[in-house]
């Protein structure tokens, strides 16, 4: 299992665009990823709804994790994007 | 015409796109339900194998409407559709079938499940549940054998009636076919809203009782006030019209920074509630914003919202107005509009009670965690933030106020006046603090003693009363004396009449709804800070609210009529 943690970049946290953008990049992974805040229980990456109910803020860490082939390189791509502030792009 | 010609009335909502029009009614019907008999589910796997079928389908249709659709409508098309195939929307579905619910049933109530969680987060989350909602609607039409619900095609052109429209179907819409939209639910930052300003189709939501309505009557649309009228008589058509004229007239006052026109300025500031709301108004021609409301952050919550949480949200808003000014007024709550996890109980008369910055001094908890996070947010932008309190009404308070501010290390601290008490003694007031903000809404209720939530009072209202004038003039002499700014953050700042009165009386900012900003700039471009001073004087020597501004009105320039 691999896993990665990351501060969300984005401005409006992680809803909106960001969330769709990075939902959309999950799930082009192939792999089932899952994303979690701190304590709490991981959620699937592919799903807007529950990453939107996550309602990971500006500044909040969350933790990627992933299983299977290429799932370091996959968790990778994904901290990329959310270091990044994506509603401002 | 068809329609019952008998019936003539006028329905009033909130005006989310400017623009007129006049045409016959289309209703959009509602969507089908799940029947409350709806057989049970005893093969769950079978049922659930179905349900994902239909979910399929309904996000293909949605792909293959946003692949013919014009370039605004795709995202939101394509976003339906990313929700009807969403693994999670698809779990709690199953969740509901291993109940045993019906098909249909489980749909709505897992549906209902992620509605309920957006709600209660509000802003961006809640209105995605009119997303969310469209999916439902359509997978449950075809669980139930029906068409997909939708706008009928509109043979001629007419203006759209409905609940709310999913953005599946305002993304279809154009201006040459729909000349205006009316729902009698949605918010100013609804897809419907958004959608039809960026098509220039006329809109007005919150119009509540507009579906009792018979189809084809013809109706006339105002998406600026927010006004529908029923059956207009050509008088009114004309009227319409002419507001049209009126309007483009007050949006020809440029860009600039607000000024009377021999140059003494007079800021132009937008009043907000929320970050998408600083998002927005930043993008307008505003000088910064004169009223940051907090409360959005703080009511319907069970729990204080976090420092960490807060300084988040006010970070963005300062982010948004880069080197503008943002005025923050601290929590006002009270016992009206009373916060669950800091409620001092009922009261006899909530609005003369235990509320703004006395239940500041109260829950001092409350007030210190969100000076914490506005002191965090300016250290991280470095922005012009200033920080006011709501319902002063004493020096003592406003020290008190003022000293917790400042060993945050907040550059700028004020006070709202909305109490008489502090107007009368502004200057004693103005002395701890760097500025005072006028809350006329609430500095006329309590100058005429008339509750604000009372209809029938409203004639004690007009923000035009020559006692409320008086009062204001007391404050701005206070801010004078002290060589201390005094700001309006009332209603009365967006009233292009009663804005020259107020710079008139020594007011050096006003903060209004960021749409009516055009038309106050404007009406001080045309009139120097003598002529407004005149107007002033001219206002307060009137026996009531009606002779005041009847005597503006009589000194203005003429193109003033057309602004008001």
């Amino acid at each position: 299992m691999a896993t990665r943690e990351v501060s969300i970049a984005s401005s409006v946290g992680l809803h909106a665009r960001p969330a769709s953008l990075f939902v959309q990049a999950a799930t082009a992974t192939g792999l089932p990823v899952t994303i979690a805040k701190a304590g709490g229980n991981p959620v699937d990456a592919r799903s807007i709804l529950m990453v939107m109910a996550l309602g990971a803020k500006h500044g909040e860490v969350v933790t990627l994790s992933a299983e299977g082939e290429g799932a370091e390189a996959a968790l990778d791509s994904l901290v990329a994007l959310l270091s990044r502030d994506l509603d401002a792009e | 015409m068809a329609g019952d010609a008998e019936l003539h009335c006028t329905f009033h909502g909130i005006g989310v796109s400017a623009g007129t029009a006049v045409g016959p009614l289309v209703v959009v019907t509602p969507p089908p339900k799940a029947p409350a008999d709806e057989a049970p589910t005893t093969d769950a796997a079978a049922a659930s194998a179905t349900v994902h079928q239909v979910l399929d389908d309904v996000a293909k249709g949605l792909d293959a409407r946003a692949a013919s659709a014009a370039e605004h409508a795709k995202p939101i098309l394509e976003a339906g559709a990313m929700m009807a195939r969403d693994p999670g929307l698809a779990m709690g579905i199953d969740t509901q079938l291993q109940k045993g619910l019906g098909v249909a049933t489980a749909v709505t109530a897992a549906v209902e499940e992620y509605c309920a969680m957006f709600e209660s987060l509000g802003g961006y989350m809640a209105e995605r549940v009119t997303d969310l909602r469209d999916v439902r609607d359509r997978a449950v039409a075809r669980l139930l054998g029906q068409p997909e619900p939708g706008v009928p095609s509109l043979t001629v052109p007419s203006i759209l009636a409905a609940q709310d429209l999913a953005p599946a179907e305002t993304a279809t819409l154009t201006a040459e076919t729909c000349l205006g939209i009316i729902t009698e639910a949605g918010g100013p930052t609804s897809h419907t809203a958004i959608l039809a300003s960026q098509l220039g189709i006329p809109a007005v939501v919150q119009a509540v009782g507009i579906l009792g309505i018979p189809a084809e009557t013809t109706v006339a649309i105002d998406g600026g006030v927010g006004e529908i009228t029923v059956n207009p008589t050509a008088q009114e058509i004309e009227l319409l019209a002419e507001r049209k004229r009126r309007r483009a007239a007050a949006l020809a006052g440029g860009t600039g920074n607000g000024a009377t026109k021999d140059g003494y300025p007079v800021a132009l500031l937008a009043n907000i509630g929320t970050a998408d709301d600083a998002r927005k108004a930043a993008k307008q021609p505003v000088e910064g914003v004169g009223l940051f409301r907090t409360e959005f952050l703080f009511l319907d919550r069970d729990t204080m919202p976090t420092v960490e949480e807060q300084t988040a949200t006010y970070t963005e808003v300062f982010q948004a107005f880069g080197t503008r000014r943002v005025v923050v007024r601290t929590l006002d709550a009270g016992a009206d509009k009373p916060l669950k996890f800091a409620d001092l109980g009922p009261e006899e008369n909530p609005a003369l009670g235990r509320r703004g910055i006395r239940l500041g001094m109260i829950r001092t908890d409350v007030l210190d965690a969100q000076l914490e996070a506005l002191a965090a947010a300016y250290k991280a932008t470095g922005a012009d933030v200033r920080v006011m309190a709501p319902m002063i009404a004493t020096q003592a308070e406003a020290t008190w106020f003022a000293d917790k501010v400042r060993a945050l290390g907040l550059p700028k601290v004020g006070v709202m006046i909305e109490v008489p008490a502090a107007a009368i003694r502004s200057k004693g007031i103005l002395y701890h603090v760097d500025f005072a903000s006028l809350g006329t809404n609430d500095l006329q209720q309590y100058t005429m003693a008339a509750d604000r939530m009372q209809g029938e009072l409203a004639a004690l209202l007009n923000p035009w009363e020559p006692a409320l004038l008086d009062v204001v003039a007391l404050a701005c002499e206070g801010g004078a004396a002290m060589g201390k700014p005094v700001g309006v953050c009332g209603e009365a700042a967006g009233d292009p009449g009663l804005a020259l009165v107020l710079a008139g009386l020594g007011v050096s900012s006003l903060s209004m709804a960021p749409g009516k900003v055009p038309a106050v700039r404007t009406a001080l471009g045309l009139h120097t800070l003598t002529q407004c001073q005149q107007m002033a004087a001219a206002a307060r020597a009137g026996t009531n609210a009606t002779e005041a501004k009847a005597a503006v009105m009589a000194m203005a320039d003429p193109v003033l009529a057309d602004l008001v």
